[in-house]
C-alpha cells in the first residue's frame, strides 16, 4: 500500500499529520506531505485509512500494490 | 467603532436600511431567515433538521438586504469552493456593504479573494503551523489549571461554577493576547470588541457605531509602541512581515490584528463551552472520557463536527441562478459549516454524537482556501481546556438555564453547571 497527498488540493487541516505522524508530515505552511516514498508498512495500513477518511479535502489517496 | 465597522462605515452603500429598527422575530425560517434572532442558535440543530426535512436546501431572507442560506455539506462546499461566484469581501452579514478595496478587503486574509489571499495567508500561516503551536500547550494548561484553582473549594453535589463565564470564555482571550503581545489584563476589552462585531449585526449601523469600542484606536496604540519596542510577538512579525520586499501597509498589518483577535476569542470559546455542555448534559459520554482518555483526539472533533461554533458568509458577485435560487449581486450567502456537519447525507447518524466516531471529515474550521488559520491553536486549546475540566471535575451536570450566543458564532455564553464530584 503506499499513500499520497495531493497538494493542490491539500488546504493544511492536518488531520493526517495528527492521525498518523509515522506517514504524514507538515511543512511549515502546515501543508501535508508523505513521508518517504508513501509506502505504508502492513501494520500502518488502518492508520492511512484513517487518514484518508478524515481529510475534509479529500486530498489522500492510497494505491493498493498490484498483486 | 472597530476598524471592520469602520471600513464598513466608509462606504457604507446607502440603498441598504440603516435606519431602521432591529429585525423582529422569524416565523417562517425557509423564507425569512434570521441567523441573529435568539432563536436561531437556540434550536440550530432542528430548525436545519426540520428545513432539509420540509425540502428546503436553501433558506433565503430579504433581511440585510437579501441573504440566502444553503444547509446541505454538498451546497455549503460548493459555494466555499467558488471564488468566481462568491467573495469573501463580506464574511459577517449585517445591515450594510463593505466596500474596501478588493482584492485586500478591510481584514486580509478572511476578507481577500485570490489572488492576494493566498499571499496574505502564506504569510500568517507559519506561527500558526502545528510544530509553532505545538510549544503553547504548557502554557494553555498553567491557564485552564489557573482558572480551575480560582474556583476555589467546590462542595461536591453542592458547588455551581458557569463554565463559560469562568473558564472557557478566559482562555482563547488571554492566549491570543499574548501571541499578539498585548497586556492580558485587556481581556475584559477585547471580548466587548468581539461582542460589538459579531453579535450586535442586526443593530442599525449608526447604533453600533456611536458606543463602538474603537478597536482601532487601541491597535495604534499597541502598533506604536511595538514599533518603539520591537519584540518576540505576533505584532512585531506583522510590522516586519514584507511582500515583495515590501513592509505591509498599516492597514493590512491592523485588518490582520483586528482579524486575528476577533476570529479566534468568540469561536474557540464557543467550542470548549459547548464541549462542556454536551458532557454535563451525557453522562455516559463524561464517563467514557474519563475512563478512556486515549478516545480525546476523537472526541475532540466530534465535539468540532456536532457542535461547530462557526457559520461564515460570502457577498454574491454578480447575478447568479444558484441550483435555481435567483441570487443577485451584493446578496449575503451564509456558509453554515455547522449544518453542514449534521447533514444526513454526507454523515452516518449525523444527528448522533458518537465520542469515537472514526471517520469524520467535519468543515468546522471550513473548507477551501479558507481553512482555519488558527485550526491547530484551536485545537489544541479546546483538548487541553476539556482535559483539565474533566481532570478537575470527573462529574458535573447541568444546573439551570443555558443562555446561548446571538449571530454567526454558536455557543454557550452562560452555562452552570453543579460539579458532582471534585478529583
Ligand atoms: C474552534 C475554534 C475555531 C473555529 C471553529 C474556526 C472556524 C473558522 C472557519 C470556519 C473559517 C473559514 C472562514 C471562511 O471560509 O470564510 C476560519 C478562518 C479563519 N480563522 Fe478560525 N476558527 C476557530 C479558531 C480560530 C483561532 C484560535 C484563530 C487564530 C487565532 C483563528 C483564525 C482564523 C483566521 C485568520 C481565518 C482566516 C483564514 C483565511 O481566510 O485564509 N480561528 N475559522
Ligand atoms: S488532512 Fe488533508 S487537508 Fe489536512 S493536511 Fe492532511 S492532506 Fe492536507
Amino acid at each position: 500500500m503506499r499513500v499520497s497527498v495531493n497538494t493542490e488540493l491539500c488546504q493544511g487541516h492536518n488531520r493526517c499529520y495528527a492521525l498518523a505522524p509515522e506517514l504524514f508530515d507538515v511543512d511549515d505552511y502546515g501543508t501535508a506531505v508523505v513521508i518517504g516514498d508513501g509506502t505504508v508498512a502492513p501494520d500502518l495500513e488502518d492508520k492511512a485509512r484513517l487518514a484518508v477518511a478524515n481529510c475534509p479535502e479529500y486530498a489522500i489517496t492510497i494505491e493498493d500494490d498490484a498483486s | 467603532m472597530t476598524e471592520i465597522d469602520d471600513h464598513i462605515d466608509d462606504h457604507i452603500d446607502d440603498h441598504v436600511d440603516p435606519m431602521s429598527v432591529s429585525y423582529g422575530p422569524v416565523d417562517d425560517w425557509a423564507n425569512d431567515l434570521d441567523h441573529a434572532d435568539p432563536e436561531y442558535n437556540r434550536r440550530a440543530h432542528e430548525i436545519w433538521h426540520d428545513l432539509r426535512e420540509g425540502g428546503c436546501p436553501v433558506a433565503r431572507s430579504d433581511r440585510y438586504g437579501g441573504m440566502w442560506a444553503p444547509l446541505t455539506h454538498e451546497l455549503i462546499k460548493e459555494v466555499a469552493y467558488d471564488t468566481d461566484h462568491f467573495t469573501s469581501q463580506g464574511v459577517i452579514v449585517n445591515r450594510g456593504r463593505p466596500i474596501a478595496p478588493p482584492p485586500v478587503g478591510p481584514a486580509p486574509p478572511i476578507t481577500s479573494d485570490p489572488p492576494f489571499h493566498q499571499i496574505a495567508r502564506r504569510l500568517l500561516l507559519p506561527p500558526f503551523s502545528p510544530k509553532r503551536i505545538e510549544a503553547w500547550e504548557d502554557d494553555v494548561r498553567d491557564l485552564c489549571r489557573g482558572l480551575l484553582a480560582d474556583m476555589g473549594d467546590l462542595e461536591p453535589g453542592q458547588g455551581v461554577v458557569d463554565a463559560a463565564v469562568q473558564y472557557a470564555q478566559h482562555i482563547p482571550v488571554n492566549v491570543i493576547a499574548r501571541m499578539l503581545g498585548f497586556p492580558t489584563t485587556d481581556d475584559e476589552y477585547f471580548r466587548e470588541c468581539v461582542h460589538a462585531f459579531l453579535e450586535r449585526v442586526n443593530e442599525p449601523v449608526d447604533a453600533r457605531e456611536a458606543d463602538g469600542p474603537h478597536l482601532d484606536v487601541y491597535l495604534d496604540r499597541q502598533i506604536d509602541e511595538h514599533r518603539a519596542n520591537p519584540r518576540d510577538d505576533l505584532t512585531t512579525f506583522l510590522l516586519e512581515a514584507e511582500i515583495d520586499g515590501n513592509k505591509l501597509s498599516h492597514a493590512h498589518v491592523r485588518g490582520s490584528m483586528v482579524l486575528l483577535l476577533i476570529a479566534g476569542i468568540d469561536t474557540t470559546w464557543s467550542a470548549i463551552g459547548s464541549a462542556i455542555w454536551h458532557l454535563a448534559s451525557h453522562p455516559d459520554d463524561l464517563e467514557r472520557l474519563t475512563a478512556e482518555p486515549e478516545l480525546m483526539p476523537f472526541a475532540v472533533e466530534e465535539f468540532l463536527r456536532a457542535y461547530a461554533p462557526v457559520t461564515m458568509a460570502r457577498l454574491v458577485k454578480d447575478d447568479v441562478d444558484f441550483h435555481g435560487c435567483p441570487m443577485k449581486a451584493d446578496d449575503w450567502v451564509l456558509l453554515p459549516f455547522p449544518a453542514a456537519n449534521r447533514d444526513p447525507a454526507f454523515f452516518d447518524d449525523a444527528e448522533s454524537f458518537v465520542i469515537d466516531r472514526a471517520e469524520n471529515r467535519h468543515a468546522a474550521f471550513g473548507l477551501g482556501i479558507h481553512r482555519c488559520l488558527g485550526s491547530n491553536l484551536a485545537r489544541l486549546e479546546l483538548r487541553v481546556a476539556i482535559e483539565e475540566f474533566i481532570a478537575r471535575f470527573p462529574r458535573f451536570s447541568l444546573d439551570g438555564e443555558t443562555r446561548w450566543s446571538v449571530g454567526q458564532i454558536r455557543g454557550p455564553r452562560e452555562l452552570p453547571v453543579r460539579i458532582d464530584a471534585v478529583a
